[in-house]
């Protein structure tokens, strides 16, 4: 059985009557030790996803709908104490921007060892220790001294490490990184992916990875989900994905990344228009606007999650896309090679 | 672009279900901002009462039943007995301790409070305004001279601010000698200090926009940018501010009146002198001293309220 | 942080000599000069004359300027019309009073403003949150003189049940150590004297509370709401701390730096408060002092006083800043 099964889960903002669905249906499974990508341009429910799996969206004003079992329990009906037990030990996560992620009055020491003495126990010393060594283990050096700092003293990719060892401060077994590499400099964001490969390789961690960034997705995942406006509309294992983009969306991302071996003069390929430009799911397909291969059927009702080609792999999609994309790092999943850049989110 | 002959009537259903989703955009900031103002039930509480009171300043003397400053009924008050004349059919409000007719009073009494308050406002607004956008664009744009412009007009705000805002406007009002033009001059000085930091700081903070720059890189006027980007994208906070004063002026106005310093002109007090006058006999006849003072404070609450819904309308932060 | 002090008390000079300009021309253009606010308006101009010689008001006007700015720091604030005693002792003798009172109504605005400012932020919308609204917004609005007149006649005049002006009783033993009355009953050990200060002290602090109060309320409510929304506090949330340190450690503490702010620039409508505050309650601090002052044309001391509150004032505020950059890191390191 799946570590973490998450079953149309749906989040619901608003109401009274101004009622937008941000995650609408969305099932996927992370099992042991496995990478799972979560893949999307901005708006389109993943940060809402990882949220409602934490329990850290407001409880007003937001519905959550389906199920998320973790281990066997539903995420999404337990009590906020029991929650609370689980967040940091069982579950944890990691955030897009690490400045503002760190509260900037207490000393990263305390920030560390407050999760120890939380979840393990740990008091004075035997806590300072423990948190040393996690530094440590993150690749912070110095770490005795660093433990004294505030989080404006340290550089961008030390704030982050140094939110990564409060994660893993209590060995989860599940770790959320919601875009871990967004803000930081791109040398950086190679070091920070290595670094959570690493974890996650020595520790048997599950990871659910949160990105907009196809290269950190080709680098890391096991098996990749891509959403579009709060739906999954395809989802296969890396390789697959990568050699076989079916969905016009995922076709599309993979299309516009620029290749050094493209003849000179060929122009990019972009998707026309943005997230804006869509229809509601209940209509047709969200994407119908800014796609190429669009035809009437399109229009009329939400498209199926099916299998068309390989076992596995799973399109939403009337029309899916049959040519491959060719990708020249396909092969060569080095992460240190393809983060590219981009500070949007 | 499209690999595909469009087919009209796939393009057509197209556009219709796109239009059913809503998406919204393209609307100014101004017209946002005023949207949230008249969704906001604060703001036109404070509008409402604001409306109130500007059309009792400026209908309601001519209304007055009695001359507010004749002593009418002189005799029917007896102070050192502590008999005061309340409220009766020919003066709704009762009669003061010189028995004049309150009501009267009350109307003369709105009308020099409107203009105290709108005349320290003003003073504190222009003066202020122009000291603080001299400043920031000297700051923005004016190169090291400039910078150092700034610096030491912000030392002499700085000054001002250093006094107790009461203290130095009891310091100017004693200077001036009694007068209601006094208690706006003093009133509205306080006023200079906050107005010019605020239009300043709000100049500095739009001069380090990006379009700014950009501007600045197509070889715009300095001077073209200061006036048609920097200086309308910076008013808000000051004209949230304006109306926020305007509610502190009237406040301020009837401390110095009960200070002392108000004006000496008994025919038309202002709503301070009248309850400063009626506090000494507050004991005795508490309403002489509630009309005035409610009249104070509702007015004061209707710009308060308009004021910090107008600063919620137009904070971007505070959307959603 | 030493430098920081040198700078705020180097800048406290040109502020001193700006506001000496402006007292000094006041005291210039007095309705006939200092010579009738000294004999009266009805002296005889020869001995009016004979005045302005003797002090010196018959040379241009930089010189008198300049003699008297030289008095000023050599701390020779003149002698006061009213009670014929130096105005620095006057000072002396009321300041303790006015620190008792404002300290007590600070205390009480910060006890009472954030912990409901807290509640309101954390039940937006609901009914405490609502109520502390409306009522600071009213509470701004209300003039403070206003506020003290009814209170006064509701608790002194009507009930009975807290005496309506001055420190003490007549009657009550209290020896004088620190001149804040309370502190001294406890430190001689009169504690009746300290309970009856007490009673003394709760009108009028209370009243003055009321302008701080509600600059806390509303500050620590939008602070505390700006703070919830913070991305640290999600990811204390999300490391699964208990409520208690998510609220103490990583809410509070950083929504109360403001809060400290605020509390410095506050110390400025308090002294105005106080003006107002202790006069209605006869309550003898250097507020009673100065509103008596205006009153009574004494102006070697509103000269004074309004130099040396001026001078607290800007003393405080250093204070404050001084406490603001040990709070919070990010100001220390700079």
């Amino acid at each position: 059985m799946a570590l973490l099964s998450v079953d149309e889960l749906t989040v619901t903002f608003g109401g009274r009557g101004r009622a937008s669905k941000a995650v609408d249906g969305v099932s996927f499974d992370v099992d042991q030790g496995q990478v799972v990508g979560l893949v999307g341009e901005s708006g389109c429910g993943k940060s809402v996803t990882s949220l409602a799996l934490m329990g850290l969206l407001p409880s007003k004003g937001v519905e959550l709908g389906g199920r998320a079992d973790f281990d066997g329990t539903n995420l999404l009906t337990m009590s906020q104490r029991e929650l609370r037990d689980m967040r940091g030990s069982q579950l944890a996560m990691i955030f897009q921007d690490p400045l503002s992620s760190l509260n900037p009055v207490v000393p990263i020491g305390v920030q560390v060892t407050e999760i120890l003495q939380r979840h393990r126990g740990l008091k004075g010393e035997a806590a300072r220790k423990e948190a040393a060594h996690l530094l440590d283990r993150v690749g912070i050096p110095d770490p005795t001294r660093r433990l004294k700092e505030y989080p404006h003293q340290l550089s961008g990719g030390m704030r982050q490490r140094a939110l990564i060892a409060m994660a893993v401060a209590c060995a989860p077994r599940l770790l959320i990184a919601d875009e871990p590499t967004t803000a930081l400099d791109v040398t950086i964001q190679a070091q920070i992916l290595e670094l959570l490969k690493e974890l996650v390789d020595e520790e048997g961690t599950a990871l659910l990875m949160i990105t907009h960034d196809l290269g950190v997705v080709a680098g890391l995942c096991d098996q990749v989900n891509v959403l579009y406006a709060g739906k999954v509309v395809e989802s296969a294992d890396r390789h697959e994905l990568f050699a076989h983009p079916m969905h016009p969306y995922a076709h599309g991302l993979l299309e516009s990344i620029p290749r050094l071996d493209a003849p000179r003069g060929e122009p990019l390929k972009p998707i026309r228009g943005s997230i804006n430009d869509r229809i509601a799911w209940a209509d047709g397909c969200a994407f119908a606007p800014r796609c190429d291969y669009y035809t009437m059927e399109c229009l009329t009702g939400t498209p199926a999650l099916t299998e068309p080609a390989a076992a596995g792999h799973q399109v939403r999609c009337v029309n899916p896309v049959r040519e491959p994309v060719e990708i020249a790092t396909l092969d060569t999943p080095d992460v240190t090679a393809t983060a590219h850049g981009g500070t949007s989110a | 672009m499209s690999l595909v002959t469009p087919n009209t009537s796939k393009i057509d259903r197209l556009a219709e279900l796109t239009a059913t989703h809503e998406s919204s955009s393209g609307n100014s900031l101004w017209r946002e901002a005023w949207g949230r103002l008249r969704r906001s039930k604060a703001g036109v509480i404070g509008a409402v009462v604001i409306a109130v009171f500007v059309v009792l300043a400026v209908v309601g003397p001519w209304f007055a039943p009695h001359n507010p400053a004749a002593q009418i009924w002189r005799d029917e008050v007896l102070i050192n007995k502590g008999e005061f004349v309340g409220p009766r059919g020919e003066n709704w409000f009762g009669l003061d301790h010189l028995g004049r007719d309150q009501f009267s009073r009350f109307l003369v009494g709105a009308r020099q409070t409107l203009l105290v308050g709108v005349v320290s406002m003003l003073i504190g607004l222009v003066i202020g305004a122009i000291i603080g956008g001299v400043s920031g664009a000297a700051a923005t744009l004016g190169g090291r001279n400039g910078k150092r412009f700034d610096t030491f007009v912000m030392r002499v705000t700085d000054i001002m601010l250093a006094l107790p805002s009461l203290l130095l406007a009891v310091s100017i009002a004693a200077v001036l000698g009694q007068s209601l033009t006094t208690v706006m001059i003093a009133v509205g000085v306080v006023q200079i200090p906050i107005f010019a930091r605020l239009l300043r700081g709000s100049m500095l903070a739009q001069g380090n926009k990006e379009y700014v720059l950009a501007a600045r890189s197509l070889g715009i006027r300095k001077r073209r940018i200061v006036m048609t980007n920097i200086l309308p994208n910076s008013l808000s906070p000051v004209i949230v501010q304006a109306t926020l004063s305007l509610a502190t002026a009237i406040i301020e106005a009837a401390a110095l009146s009960y200070l002392g310093l108000g004006s000496p002109d008994q025919s038309a007090p202002e709503w301070g002198a009248m309850l400063t006058q009626a506090q000494r006999f507050f004991d005795n006849a508490p309403m002489m001293s509630v009309y005035p003072a409610v009249g104070i404070i509702i007015t004061a609450l209707g710009f308060t309220l308009l004021g910090e819904a107008m600063r919620e309308a137009l904070d971007p932060k505070l959307r959603g | 942080m030493l430098r920081l002090v040198i700078r705020r008390l180097l800048q406290l000079i040109p502020t001193l000599l700006g506001l000496s300009v402006l007292l000094f021309l006041w005291l210039n253009r007095l309705p006939g000069g200092p010579a009738s606010a000294i004999l009266g308006e009805r002296a005889t101009e020869e001995k009016k004359a004979a005045i302005n010689k003797l002090l010196g008001l018959d040379q241009p006007v930089y010189v008198q300027y300049w003699r008297f700015l030289k008095r000023m720091v050599q701390g020779d604030l003149g002698t006061s019309i009213q009670t014929g005693q130096p105005v620095w002792d006057e000072f002396t003798l009321r300041f303790p009073a006015t620190v008792e009172l404002s300290l007590m109504a600070i205390l009480i605005a910060i006890v009472v403003g954030i912990p409901l400012g807290y509640l309101a932020a954390r039940r937006r919308g609901g009914w405490l949150d609502i109520t502390a609204v409306s009522v600071s917004l009213v509470g701004i609005c209300i003039p403070v003189f206003f506020l003290a007149l009814i209170l006064k006649g509701i608790f002194a005049v009507k009930l009975g049940l807290l005496p309506s002006y001055g420190r003490l009783e007549t009657g009550i033993n209290a020896t004088e150590v620190t001149g804040l009355a309370m502190l001294d009953g406890l430190l001689t050990g009169e504690f009746d004297a300290t309970w009856d200060a007490f009673r003394h002290l709760i009108l009028p602090s209370v009243t003055l509370a009321s302008i701080p109060l509600v600059v806390i309320v509303r500050m620590t409510r939008a602070s505390v709401l700006e703070v919830l929304g913070e991305d640290y506090v999600r990811t204390a949330e999300s490391k699964g701390l208990e409520a208690r340190v998510v609220r103490g450690r990583h809410v509070l503490r950083n929504a109360l730096l403001p809060v400290v702010t605020a509390v410095g620039l506050l110390t400025g409508a308090l002294l105005s408060g106080a003006v107002l505050t202790e006069s209605v309650f006869s309550f003898e601090g250097i507020g009673k002092f100065l509103y008596d002052a205006i009153g009574g044309r004494d102006y070697p001391v509103l000269v004074g006083f309004i130099m040396l509150i001026t001078i607290v004032f800007v003393l405080i505020n250093l204070l404050v800043d001084l406490a603001y950059s040990i709070i919070d890191p990010r100001v220390r390191v700079n």
